[in-house]
C-alpha cells in the first residue's frame, strides 16, 4: 500500500500565497500581505518536514516515490504527466528548499518593511518558491522545465523589482537573456531524448539509459545530451561562459539575492546534473566537460572576488565560485559531495548575504565595503552570526564548508574522473575564497568606521543601529545550521558516518565514494590537512593585508598594475561580450535588419508594389475617358482580338 | 447557286462600315444608323446560316434583333430628341457631362 504524502501541496502552497497577495495584496494591510506571504510557505515547510519524517521509513523499495496527478500531453506513444518524483535527492532539495527559503521569507519582513511594493515582492518571493519546488519534485524533465523557465521569470522579476531603476531592470533582462541561451541546450537536450528514448519521465528514461554502455570509444548521443544539459546548467548556475548575469543581478534586494541567487535557482544546474546522473555517468567527456568547467568557473570567480569592494559583488562571485565547486563534484562523478556542498552552501552563502543585507540595512544602503569598518561592537549580532559563515565558506573546521569542500577535493583528487590538477584548481579556490571572505569580514566589522554621515544619520539619532529581531532569527538559526550543518557528511576517515553520502547513494548508482573508502585514509587526512591549511593562510594574509598593515594593498594593487585594473574590472568579460555579441547584434539588426531587410526589403516592396498599383491604375483611368466613341473603339478593338485569336486557333488546327 | 461564303463576306463588310462609321463619326444620328447597319449585318449572317442549315433558329433571332432594334431605335430617338433640346448640339464630342 502506498502511503500519501499530499506531496503536491508543497508547491502549491506558494502558489496559492503568490495568487493572493498579487492578485489581492495591494488593498491588503502591510500585516495581513505578511501574514500571507509566510503562513504559506511556513505551511509548505512543515508539509516537507513531515514528509521527510514518512520518507525516512518508507520501505527500499517504495523509493523513488512516484505518482502522477494528471496526463498534461499524450501524442501516440509519447506522454507527459503533472507527477512527483520524490526520492533522496529531491527530498533533500525540498528540505533545503523550503526551510532557507521560510527562513528568507522571515528576514524580508523586516527588511522590505520600508519599501514600496511589499506585497509585490512577496507574491514575486512565493511565486518563485512553487516554480523552484515544481523543478524540484517534477518526475520528467518537461515539468523540469516549466520550473526551470519559472524560477528564471521569477528571478527576472526579482533582480528588476526596484524596476525605477535603469540598472535593475537591465541587470533583470541580462539575467533572463544569460539564461535563455542555456535553455536553449536544455531544450535541445531534451528533444533528443524524445527522439532517441520516446519519453522524459525518470521512472522510464533512467533505466533504459541504464542499459546503454560507457561511451568511451568516443562521443555519442549520450555526451551530446550531457552536454546541452550541461550548457542548460552553466546558464542556470552562472558558469563559465554565461555567469555574467549573477553579479549583476545583485541589483536585486538582499533577500533574492539570498534565496535565489546563491540558497536556491543558482543550485538548479547542479541539480539537474545530479538529476541526470545516468547520462552523465555513461558520458566520459561530458563529464570532463562539467568538470573543467567547474574548476575554472571556481578559480575564475574566486580571482574577481579578491579585488571587488561592494559587498553583495563579492559575495555574488563568490557564489559563482562555490557553484564551480559543485560542478566540479558532479564532473568528478563526486554527485553527492556536490549536493551537499549546495546544501551547506544554501545555509551559510544564504546567512551571508542575509547577514550582508542587515549591515547594508544598518548603514542605510550602503554596500561599499570601503565605508565600512568597526561595525564588531555596533552590530554584535549580525557580526556573529556572519563570522559563523565566514568560517564556514573558508572552510576552516568545525563549520559546515569544511566538510563538504574537503569531500569534493578528496573526490577531485581520487575519484576515477578526477585527477591532481582539479584538486590543485580547488585548493588554490580554497585559499583564494578564505583569502576574499575574511578581507570582506576585516574591512566591514574591524578597524575604524570609515563610513559618512549619510550612513549613520538615519533618524536623526546618529548611530548605527541593529536590525530588528525578526531579522536576527533567521540569522541566528541559519548560523546554527552554518556551524552544525556539515556534521551529517563527517567523514569516515576522522570518525564520522558519512550519512549524508549513504542517505545520497541509491540514487547515484555508481559512485566515486567507494573508491574513495578503498583508498588510503592517511592520504585524505593529509588532503584535509592541506586544505586547512591553505584556509589559515588566507585568513592570516586577509588579516595581514587588511587588519594589520592597511596600507599594504594599495601597494600590491600599484605594483601589480595592469594585472590589478583586469582583476578589478572583472577581466573586461562584460565589455567582451558586449563588443563580441551585444554590438554586433545592435549593429547588425540596425544596418542590416532594420535599415537593409526592413527598409529597404520588407518596407520597400511593399511601397512599391503600392505605387506600382497606383501607376497602372493611372494608365488604365486615361481609357475611360468619358468619350462614347473611344468606348466603342476599345469594345471593337477587343472584338477583333478575340476573332483573330478564333481565327488564328481555326488556322491552326 | 449563290455560296453561302459570299454572303458571309457581305456580312462582314456591311458591318466593319457599321463599326468604322461607329468610330470615326460625330452626329448622334449618323451612329445611331452605324448602329442599325451592324445589326442587319449581323442580321444577314443569321438568314445565310439558317439557309445554309435548313434551320429556322437563325430566322427566329433574325426577328428577335429586329424587335429589339426597333425598341432600341424608338428609345435612342427620344434621347437624341431630348440631348438636342437641352445641348442643342449632336455632336458626341460635346456630349460629355459624366467625363472627368
Amino acid at each position: 500500500m502506498k502511503p500519501h504524502f499530499h506531496l503536491w501541496l508543497i508547491p502549491l502552497l506558494p502558489l496559492a500565497g503568490a495568487a493572493i497577495n498579487g492578485l489581492l495584496g495591494r488593498r491588503f494591510p502591510k500585516s495581513l500581505v505578511t501574514l500571507v506571504g509566510n503562513v504559506f510557505v511556513g505551511a509548505s515547510c512543515a508539509v516537507a518536514w513531515w514528509v521527510f519524517a514518512r520518507f525516512l521509513s518508507l520501505p527500499h523499495e517504495m523509493v523513488p516515490y512516484v505518482h502522477d496527478y494528471a496526463t498534461w500531453i499524450r501524442a501516440g506513444d509519447f506522454s507527459v504527466s503533472y507527477g512527483v518524483y520524490l526520492d533522496q535527492l529531491s527530498m533533500i532539495m525540498v528540505l533545503v528548499v523550503t526551510s532557507v527559503g521560510f527562513l528568507i521569507h522571515i528576514y524580508s519582513i523586516g527588511y522590505m518593511a520600508h519599501e514600496g511594493g511589499y506585497y509585490r515582492f512577496f507574491a514575486y518571493l512565493n511565486l518563485f518558491m512553487f516554480f523552484m519546488l515544481t523543478l524540484v519534485l517534477a518526475n520528467n524533465y518537461l515539468v523540469m522545465f516549466i520550473g526551470w523557465e519559472g524560477v528564471g521569470l521569477a528571478s527576472y522579476l526579482l533582480i528588476g523589482f526596484f524596476f525605477l531603476r535603469d540598472s535593475a531592470a537591465s541587470a533583470g533582462k541580462k539575467a533572463f537573456i544569460a539564461n535563455r541561451i542555456g535553455d536553449f541546450g536544455f531544450l535541445i537536450a531534451l528533444f533528443l531524448l524524445i527522439k532517441h528514448f520516446g519519453a522524459l519521465d525518470f521512472g522510464h528514461l533512467f533505466p533504459a539509459i541504464s542499459k546503454l554502455g560507457i561511451e568511451n570509444a568516443g562521443p555519442g548521443l549520450l555526451t551530446a545530451i550531457g552536454l546541452l544539459l550541461m550548457t542548460g546548467a552553466a546558464g542556470k548556475s552562472a558558469q563559465l561562459p554565461l555567469y555574467v548575469w549573477l553579479p549583476d543581478a545583485m541589483e536585486g534586494p538582499t533577500p533574492v539575492s539570498a534565496l535565489i541567487h546563491a540558497a536556491t535557482m543558482v543550485t538548479a544546474g547542479v541539480y539537474m546534473v545530479a538529476r541526470s546522473n545516468v547520462i552523465f555517468t555513461r558520458a566520459p567527456s561530458a563529464m570532463l566537460a562539467v568538470a573543467i568547467i567547474g574548476c575554472l568557473t571556481a578559480l575564475f570567480a574566486a580571482t574577481i572576488g579578491m579585488a571587488q569592494t561592494d559587498i553583495k559583488k563579492v559575495l555574488a562571485y563568490s557564489t559563482i565560485s562555490q557553484l564551480g565547486y559543485m560542478f566540479l563534484a558532479c564532473g568528478v562523478a563526486a554527485f553527492s559531495a556536490g549536493i551537499f556542498h549546495l546544501m551547506t552552501h544554501a545555509f551559510f552563502k544564504g546567512l551571508l548575504f542575509l547577514a550582508a543585507g542587515s549591515v547594508i540595512h544598518a548603514l542605510n544602503g550602503e554596500q561599499d565595503m570601503r565605508h565600512m569598518g568597526g561595525l564588531r561592537k555596533k552590530i554584535p549580532w549580525t557580526f556573529w552570526t556572519m563570522t559563523a559563515a565566514t568560517f564556514a565558506i573558508a572552510g576552516i573546521p568545525p563549520f559546515a564548508g569544511f566538510f563538504s569542500k574537503d569531500e569534493i577535493l578528496w573526490n577531485a583528487f581520487s575519484s576515477e574522473y578526477g585527477s591532481w590538477i582539479f584538486w590543485a584548481v580547488g585548493l588554490l579556490t580554497a585559499f583564494l575564497t578564505s583569502f576574499y571572505m575574511f578581507r570582506l569580514w576585516f574591512m566591514t566589522f574591524f578597524g575604524e568606521f570609515r563610513g559618512t554621515e549619510a550612513n549613520t544619520g538615519e533618524h536623526g539619532k546618529g548611530h548605527i543601529h541593529e536590525s530588528p529581531r525578526v531579522m536576527l532569527v533567521p540569522l541566528a538559526i541559519l548560523a546554527v545550521l552554518s556551524v552544525i550543518g556539515g556534521w551529517i557528511g563527517w567523514p569516515q576517515t576522522i570518525g564520522g558516518t558519512q550519512r549524508f553520502d549513504h542517505f545520497l547513494a541509491p540514487v547515484f548508482s555508481t559512485h566515486a565514494e567507494e573508491a574513495a573508502v578503498a583508498a588510503e585514509h592517511s592520504k585524505e587526512l593529509l588532503l584535509a590537512g592541506i586544505s586547512v591549511a591553505a584556509a589559515l593562510l588566507g585568513l592570516f594574509l586577509a588579516w595581514l593585508l587588511y587588519q594589520k598593515r592597511r596600507d599594504l594593498p594599495d601597494k600590491i594593487a600599484a605594483a601589480l598594475g595592469g594585472l590589478y585594473t583586469a582583476v578589478r574590472d572583472k577581466y573586461y568579460v562584460d565589455e567582451g561580450y558586449a563588443a563580441a555579441f551585444v554590438q554586433p547584434l545592435i549593429k547588425g539588426s540596425t544596418y542590416l535588419l532594420w535599415r537593409g531587410i526592413d527598409t529597404k526589403g520588407i518596407d520597400a516592396t511593399a511601397n512599391e508594389s503600392a505605387e506600382g498599383a497606383q501607376y497602372v491604375s493611372d494608365a488604365l483611368r486615361h481609357m475611360q475617358s468619358g468619350n462614347v466613341r473611344s468606348y466603342a473603339g476599345w469594345v471593337a478593338a477587343g472584338a477583333a482580338a478575340v476573332i483573330a485569336y478564333m481565327v488564328y486557333l481555326g488556322v491552326r488546327g | 447557286m449563290v455560296p453561302v461564303s459570299y454572303y458571309l463576306a457581305l456580312s462582314a463588310i456591311l458591318f466593319a462600315l457599321g463599326v468604322v462609321g461607329f468610330l470615326i463619326k460625330r452626329n448622334l444620328i449618323t451612329l445611331f444608323m452605324s448602329i442599325e447597319l451592324m445589326l442587319n449585318a449581323v442580321n444577314l449572317a443569321f438568314v445565310a446560316f439558317a439557309w445554309q442549315w435548313r434551320s429556322l433558329n437563325g430566322q427566329v433571332f433574325v426577328f428577335f434583333v429586329m424587335v429589339v432594334a426597333a425598341a432600341e431605335t424608338a428609345v435612342g430617338l427620344a434621347i437624341i430628341i431630348a440631348v438636342f433640346r437641352t445641348r442643342e448640339t449632336l455632336n458626341v464630342d460635346r456630349v460629355n457631362l459624366l467625363k472627368l
